[in-house]
């Protein structure tokens, strides 16, 4: 395990209770992180010492909070390697990004016939902004498929992206299967069609090094709130040249160069695209969390988190009637990792683990095409992060065993 | 804790439904029917009703969910059947009571759905239990009396917060 990580949980006052009388385990990373006290006292310094509206007033706490905010737009940038604060708007999260891409880019540039290529592991905010785009522009959307361990089918991927491909949108890593989609080589493939490539990049940010200039995609969507951020806070990295040629979506304070009666015109990026006073203390409250990360050090979190898979996977995969989707193979699966105990609906087993402080997803995991696909109604997801240890891997394990002797004995 | 707290969750009859559901299948003359979903966990559920004049005559249940929702849809089935609609809609809002509201009610003429009760204290759980109930109040009370689609959301979101979104 990491050195720097063995003592971390300290920094995460949340994880310090007990839940039904056991210390918690907190696995539902995938859906929420836990947040570090450095981004907490972020946001109280902020409010406490520095709240003002930005880009607006002469005033030198409006000054302060213009500065602050877009040196979180700095640092989100260096974050993810992207060329300039230009290429970052802020936007309410994942979806958010994702849903502007398709309303800006996709408006302007998909007609009738092109195609659209996601594939069926996508969480619903990267497949229904396209599906409905589709739909308003009688497109057609397309899904590439998986092998049986998860992984994504690159050869079905080199059939369905042709010259009438416009847009590729896939998941930098899945938040059901754990699997790492090669980014690099679709942007490649979408690119020698001569259509644009987007990355989902909601579970991949959080937890390993993000080069958006080497990956070469056009566009990159993510959320603060999965990586130790505050909610309601995300990121859209875009490439400027197709920045430059978007419609802004909202319109009003902020974004504009100048009104007229009848005409306007927009401020330069990042800052057309963000219209009415933004989420100022969730931007900096998600450079706080930057921060936090980095002096531990993307590539030190991928190797923790990587040193419980192959810890957790093998124990999980020795549960007798555990099902677990995605690759079997450790160095394949990042740390989320959906299961099924047979027999037993999800639900039913993400209560008992409840009940013994372990804290997990059950349900769709806003994936539906992809759990048709698997062909389960549902499954409990576990989903680790950089304040995991091997002690709450045991504790899944224990728990999901635990649970598997009382429905197999029957209650009272 | 551990799972002894378990006990008054999934209690025996509560399994026992759940593993052999009663009125589980379809109806040939159903004159009623809906489908309900809960969006939030994918849970589904087709409930099927044969009115005869104001009496129940038959029902059916299919669609996927868990234990609790499993057995809560059979337990009901069996609750209903050969009641009036107004019978049966009385015992929805004892049942409503029982789960979530904070009024003692008399709820023996639940059945076996009775046992229910325990999920209050698994809050997490509550609209598990009620997805059957609330798909029978709306397929006794939808207008054209055929299949219409609904979700909790729409239905009643005060008692559906989510505790599974992502």
């Amino acid at each position: 395990m990491v050195k720097q990580l063995k003592t971390i949980k300290t920094d995460f006052p949340i994880l310090d209770q007990k839940v039904n009388d056991e210390q918690l385990v907190y696995l539902d990373n995938a859906a929420t992180t836990q947040k570090p006290k450095a981004v907490v006292e972020a946001l109280d310094h902020y409010y406490y010492h520095d709240n003002a509206n930005v880009h607006r007033g002469v005033h030198t706490l409006a000054e302060r909070a213009t500065e602050q905010f877009e040196n979180a737009r700095e640092k989100t940038a260096a974050f993810i390697n992207a060329p300039s604060k230009r290429n970052i708007l802020f936007t309410r999260g994942t979806t958010q990004s994702l849903n502007w891409i398709a309303a800006s880019y996709g408006e302007q540039n998909i007609k009738a016939g092109d195609e659209i290529v996601i594939s069926y592991m996508e969480h619903h905010s990267n497949l229904v902004p396209w599906q409905q785009l589709a739909l308003r522009k009688h497109a057609t959307l397309k899904y590439i498929g998986m092998h049986d361990d998860g992984t994504l089918d690159m050869a079905q991927a080199k059939e369905l992206i042709t010259d009438k491909t416009k847009i590729v949108s896939i998941a930098h890593v899945s938040n059901v299967l754990g699997v790492v989609n090669p980014l690099k080589a679709l942007a490649a493939l979408a690119h020698e069609h001569g259509a644009i490539m987007v990355g989902d990049g909601a579970q991949s940010v959080p937890h390993m090094p993000v080069d958006v200039q080497d990956l070469d995609v056009d566009f990159y969507a993510f959320s603060g709130h999965k990586m130790l951020g505050p909610t309601g806070i995300g990121g859209l990295y875009g490439k400027e040249a197709l920045l430059n040629a978007m419609p802004p979506i909202e319109f009003g304070g902020e974004m504009i160069d100048f009104v007229d009666l009848y005409e306007s015109s927009w401020k330069e990026l990042p800052w057309k695209f963000e219209a009415g006073t933004p989420d100022i203390s969730g931007a900096i409250g998600m450079g706080a969390a930057i921060d936090y990360l980095e002096a531990i050090g993307l590539d030190q979190v991928q190797k923790h988190e990587q040193a419980i898979v192959d810890y957790v996977l093998p124990k999980l995969l020795a549960i007798d009637d555990l099902e677990v989707y995605g690759p079997q193979d450790p160095s394949k699966h990042t740390g989320v990792i959906a299961f099924n105990l047979k027999g037993l609906h999800p639900h039913d087993l993400a209560t008992a683990l409840d009940m013994e402080g372990v804290a997990v997803r059950a349900g769709h995991h806003c994936a539906q095409p992809l759990m048709k696909y698997l062909s389960v109604p549902a499954t409990a997801r576990a989903s680790f992060y950089l304040y995991n240890d091997f002690n709450d891997a045991d504790r899944l394990v224990d728990a999901i065993k635990a649970a598997k002797e009382f429905f197999k004995n029957g209650a009272i | 804790m551990g799972l002894s707290k378990l006990d008054n969750l999934y209690r025996q009859v509560i399994l026992d439904h759940s593993e052999h559901p009663h009125h589980h299948g379809q109806l040939a003359d159903a004159t009623n029917d809906i489908e309900m979903r809960n969006p939030t966990c994918g849970d589904v559920l087709e409930l099927q009703v044969q009115l005869d004049g104001d009496t129940i005559k038959d029902i059916a249940f299919g669609g996927s969910g868990c234990t609790i929702s499993q057995a809560s849809a059979s337990m009901m089935t069996d609750a209903v059947l050969n009641k009036s609609v107004t019978q049966a809609e009385n015992m929805v809002e004892v049942f409503s009571e029982l789960i979530v509201g904070d009024k003692p009610v008399d709820s023996s003429i639940l059945g076996d759905a009775a046992v229910l009760e325990g999920v209050k204290q698994f809050p997490a759980r509550i609209k598990c239990a009620t997805l059957a109930w609330k798909a029978l109040h709306k397929a006794l009370n939808s207008e054209d009396h055929t299949a219409e689609i609904g979700d909790l959301h729409a239905h009643a979101p005060k008692e559906d917060e989510s505790h599974d979104r992502n």
